[in-house]
């Protein structure tokens, strides 16, 4: 590898314990991952393997309490609050269950938020806001209010918003949760064709099929990467298999 | 399915002759998959030809003759536990066997083979879902096809977590010691009883 580019994401033996003592849960456990640009990254295990954990360590929403965290080559921990805070705002876009849309802005509004927040101007925000609810297939919806969208509809606004302004890592906790299964389709096409554009993503899901769109899939357990799925067949031998 | 491998596996238990392998096949995997005597002499036959098995000893007083595992019956063995079963062959009902199997001998690290198993499943999944992505929808027979394979491999994927999580849920202590080396024969007799029971 070139000493110029650096992966999108770097995890290096991280640690996340909660609480000390002969009660602490040890989370992660000496987790180490990168994450290219143009790479999709599925992260599966069962309930309470730290899978979560991972996902908000490597977003900066939580700090580890051991190794290092690196994004684009920029270690989290020799950073300041404000520059940690831009950090999130202008590189990554998060994706969560629950979607945290703001009740009393439309979806246009919701989505060019991070944008306002961060200085740029209005027109140009609201531009590539547009732009971000055709990616998801909702154009004429910009105008709705959260209550008046469904379930499914809010959710690509709030992927929408994760993705606005070419967010160059994406991390994604269980975000095709609620939605019927042609949705959460449409969710992880966005998502695939965003890292198709360049994007790191690491998606956190328990469902096989959508772990499938991902270029590689790692399974925790306990804390500790056990497996991880290798590089891709060629559709020949795949062919060969089926016919 | 792998008559061959299952009768090594159950030879590792001790020597013993063609019936009593048919009746122990079919205990442990609740008679789905009925064997006939035939078939467990001809592949012993074969087993002994390749050197996988010997006789041990010579034949009891009715004239049957018990076999025995050989080193190289012991290393092929070990190979079927550690890799994963092809897609190429009748793949749900080896991998059932093997994971019966699996479950009701000791020292077999069955977490091991259900997460082997699982990473080769999803790789195949994720080949076919990148295939799937590169259709146009101009050719319905081909994606109907391929639509096929993608629920088998997604049902085999959930039937490989929920056999992990049973056997997490029967007994935690054992499930983490059968992670490391060996399981004390008692405490797979247990998983046994509640698999062979039912
Ligand atoms: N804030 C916290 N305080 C204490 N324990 C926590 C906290 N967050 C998570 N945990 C524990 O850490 C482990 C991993 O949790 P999590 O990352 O949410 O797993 P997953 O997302 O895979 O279900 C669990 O045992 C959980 O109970
Ligand atoms: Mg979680």
């Amino acid at each position: 590898m070139s000493t110029t580019t650096h992966p999108a994401l770097l995890l290096d033996g991280v640690e996340r314990t909660h609480g000390t003592g002969p009660t602490a849960v040890h989370a992660l456990r000496g987790v180490s991952l990168a994450v290219e640009p143009g790479e999709l990254v599925a992260v599966m295990g069962p309930s309470g393997s730290g899978k979560s954990t991972l996902l908000n360590v490597a977003g900066a929403l939580d700090a580890p309490t051991g190794g290092r965290v690196l994004i684009d080559g920029q270690e989290l921990s020799a950073l300041g609050r404000k520059q940690l805070d831009r950090l999130r705002r202008r590189t990554m876009g998060f994706v969560f269950q629950d979607l945290n849309l703001i009740p009393s802005l439309t979806a246009l509004e919701n989505v060019s938020l991070p944008l306002e927040l961060d200085g740029v101007a209005l027109r140009t925000a609201r531009a590539a806001a547009r732009a971000a609810l055709d990616k998801v297939r909702i154009p004429e919806l910009a105008d709705r209010f959260p209550e008046q969208l469904s379930g499914g509809q809010q959710q690509r606004a709030a992927i929408a918003r994760a993705l606005v302004g070419d967010r160059s890592l994406v991390l994604a906790d269980e975000p095709t949760g609620a939605l019927d299964s042609t949705t959460g389709e449409a969710v992880l096409r966005t998502l695939r064709q965003q890292c198709d554009d360049g994007a790191a993503g690491l998606l956190v899901t328990h469902e096989s099929r959508h772990a499938a769109w991902a270029d590689r899939v790692i399974f925790l357990r306990d804390g500790v990467v056990v497996d991880s799925t290798g590089d891709a067949a060629t559709p020949e031998s795949l062919l060969d298999r089926v016919v | 399915m792998s008559i061959k491998h299952s009768l090594l596996a159950l030879l590792h238990e001790g020597p013993m002759y063609g019936a009593q392998l048919r009746g122990e096949f079919e205990a442990r995997t609740g008679g789905t998959w009925p064997l006939n005597v035939g078939q467990v002499y001809t592949t012993l036959s074969r087993l002994e030809r390749d050197g996988l098995v010997a006789g041990a000893g010579a034949p009891d007083d009715e004239g049957r003759i018990a076999y025995e595992l050989t080193d190289a019956g012991r290393a092929e063995l070990d190979a079927w536990w550690s890799v994963p079963v092809g897609r190429e062959q009748t793949p749900r009902n080896e991998l059932a066997i093997k994971l019966a199997l699996a479950v009701t001998l000791p020292g077999v690290d069955v977490q091991q083979i259900v997460q082997t198993q699982r990473t080769a499943t999803m790789t195949h999944l994720r080949d076919l879902t990148r295939l799937k992505r590169t259709a146009d929808g101009e050719d319905l027979a081909w994606e109907l096809v391929l639509e096929s394979l993608v629920f088998a491999d997604e049902a085999e994927i959930r039937w490989l977590d929920h056999v992990e999580a049973r056997i997490a849920r029967l007994d935690p202590s054992q499930a983490k010691a059968s992670r490391t080396a060996h399981v004390a024969s008692a405490g797979s007799a247990g998983v046994r009883e509640a698999v062979t029971r039912r």
